[in-house]
């Protein structure tokens, strides 16, 4: 018996997401004596399999065909139900990104059996019995449940699992999986890639300033772009700075813009709403610049200062270049 | 252009939440309601479509009685026909929450109103189940895909853009489908005073679903322990300056 753990991979191996994935289904295969087995769509690199290997993975499926070059939901969905029964799987597990959650979920339309998203703990009960914990208003909320059903349907929430190598390695013995895709299967697919990458990205930025309503207006923003310019860093918003239409959503941090994991984060004049703190709780530093010292965003940052943005941050940046120091500073 | 609108109504968290003494909900006698932010969204590009291809948008959703006001909130920026599946306030997982939506839905297409495009927010604000969608979509054998974030539609097909590691993927689907967006796919408008007035008096269709079963059990919520501890001061108002100026010195970001 095993539980199969669906692994999303680049160039340089597994994603993050999909490795902290692993950890999370060999520790629940641990809870039962099943074996780990992966399962990715396209070659194993030997990088992949260097890392399928350190993370404990016994059997590592490739999903070979050519049709499945291009993404096609129902078609990951598809090999996966097929490898259920090929390899006597207990658990699915899969990582909560958009692709994670997505195939699962066709996976459990598929089997009509339940799919469970954002688990960061699980382990089994009994034979068709899954005790599990999981995130709801994006990690505010735990949610112990029972899952009776097998396989257990599972996806892994981001910020829920630490990625931990296996203590006992193991060398994965490949199979390649051929799926019978139907046309169906194949109904949706990606048919194009555009790439937009310009500039600092949100998600990736190792610093990054946040503006909330404190800014009051579109125009508020200058300094706060002048200051993330001498950090060399991204700037963010609150949603309802994008709800009132300041700025573009894609600079939205929070539960329904973009999650970041930046080593700084210098929030200014953002409150703290659970929609917000979701997407930044991976942040190394925060700091908060707030007039209210009881506002929710100052018992989640590790510094603040209580004051009207602003009139610090213009501070802030003059104090900067006239000691000469951050990034640009003409 | 026929268009359905699958919505559902969550509490206004701000900035805690707080558990029932039996730990089977939310706490939400302090608070208020609103539709889950995504299908905000879904909403305003049901209205939009409609707008430059002509046809209907009907809202539904599952819920308790006082769910209509969220209906009535759709109906306010243009949408019609409100659907309430009615449930005793029990929360329903999302086997029972599809099944029911994919019986309504076959009512409705069954007395001569096939809807073109069903449109669903990518997950919920609360539950964030992520799947909903997609078991109506299978179920109604109809193609599907999530987290959209562009939409163009023509009378046979919808092109589909979602963001993946920096760029965009782009997806082609043939009508009737099933789309489920995020929030950014448009912003939502504010309704109009005749709008409101429309809402008071948009008569909304009742019905009490039958419920399938879901062998998810809840067993509680909590809030998680939050380890952090309250922040430093550095100061007030412009004094806290320099020390913050030393602070993002110490932390390397003024290299």
């Amino acid at each position: 018996m095993t539980v199969l753990c669906l692994v999303e991979h680049d160039d340089s191996g597994p994603v993050d997401a999909s490795l902290r994935a692993l950890s999370f289904a060999r520790l629940l295969g641990e809870t039962s004596g099943d074996s780990l087995a992966s399962v990715l769509v396209g070659d194993i690199s030997a990088a992949t399999l260097e890392s399928l290997a350190s993370f404990g993975v016994s059997d590592a499926y490739a999903v070979e065909s050519d049709e499945l070059h291009a993404y096609a939901p129902a078609g990951w969905a598809r090999a996966l139900v097929e490898l259920v029964s090929t390899s006597s799987a207990t658990a699915v597990v899969a990582a909560g990104t958009d692709r994670g959650n997505e195939v699962m979920a066709h996976v459990g339309a598929f089997t009509g059996l339940p799919m469970v998203a954002n688990c960061y703990r699980a382990s089994r009960e009994g034979e068709t019995t899954v005790r599990l914990s999981r995130q709801r208003w994006a990690g505010s909320l735990i949610e112990d449940a029972v899952i009776e059903a097998s396989p257990a349907l599972l996806t892994v929430a981001f910020d829920g699992v630490v990625a931990e190598p296996s203590p006992l390695p193991t060398s994965p013995t490949v199979r390649a999986h051929h799926p019978s895709l139907s046309d169906r299967d194949l109904s949706v697919r990606v048919s194009e890639w555009m790439d937009r990458s310009a500039g600092i990205s949100l998600a990736d930025a190792r610093v990054v300033v946040g503006g909330g309503r404190g800014v009051g207006s579109p125009e508020g923003f200058a300094p706060i772009e002048e200051l993330a310019g001498l950090l060399g860093a991204a700037v963010g918003v609150s949603r309802v700075v994008t709800s009132l239409g300041w700025r573009s959503h894609n600079q939205q941090v929070g539960q329904t813009g973009t999650r970041i994991s930046p080593d700084l984060y210098l929030a200014c004049g953002i409150s703290g709403a659970i929609q917000h703190l979701a997407g930044c709780q991976s942040a190394k530093h925060v700091v908060a610049i707030n007039t209210d010292p009881d506002a929710p965003i100052i018992s989640r940052a590790d510094y603040a200062v209580i004051g009207d943005l602003n009139v610090i941050v213009p501070a802030l940046v003059t104090a900067i270049r006239e000691r000469g120091l951050g990034r640009a500073s003409t | 252009m026929n268009v359905l609108v699958c919505i559902k109504r969550v509490p206004m968290v701000g900035g805690k939440i707080a558990v029932t003494a039996d730990a089977q909900s939310v706490e939400t006698r302090l608070l208020g309601f609103t539709v889950s932010p995504h299908e905000e969204c879904a909403v305003e590009e049901a209205v939009r479509i409609v707008e430059l291809r002509g046809g209907a948008v009907s809202v539904l959703t599952l819920g308790p009685p006082d769910a209509a006001d969220q209906l009535r909130d759709a109906v306010a920026v243009g949408a019609g026909n409100p659907i309430l599946l009615e449930t005793d306030g029990r929360e329903w997982g999302p086997i029972a929450t599809a099944g029911a939506i994919v019986d309504a839905v076959r009512r409705h297409e069954s007395s001569g109103e096939p809807y073109d495009l069903i449109l669903f927010g990518n997950e919920a604000a609360d539950t964030g189940d992520y799947q909903v969608g997609v078991r109506v979509a299978h179920e109604l054998g109809r193609p599907c895909v999530t987290g959209i974030k562009h939409l163009e539609i023509s009378d046979v097909a919808v092109r589909a853009r979602r963001e993946f590691r920096g760029g965009d993927e782009l997806f082609e689907l043939n009508l009737p489908a099933v789309v489920t967006v995020k929030e950014g796919i448009n912003l939502p408008r504010y309704p109009s005073l005749p709008g409101r007035m429309r809402a008071k008096k948009a008569v909304v269709e009742q019905s009490t679903p039958e419920r399938h079963d879901d062998p998810v059990h809840l067993q509680a919520l909590r809030v998680p322990v939050v380890e952090r501890q309250r922040a430093e001061i550095l100061g007030t108002g412009l004094e806290a300056v320099p020390a913050l100026v030393a602070l993002l010195e110490q932390l390397g970001v003024l290299s």
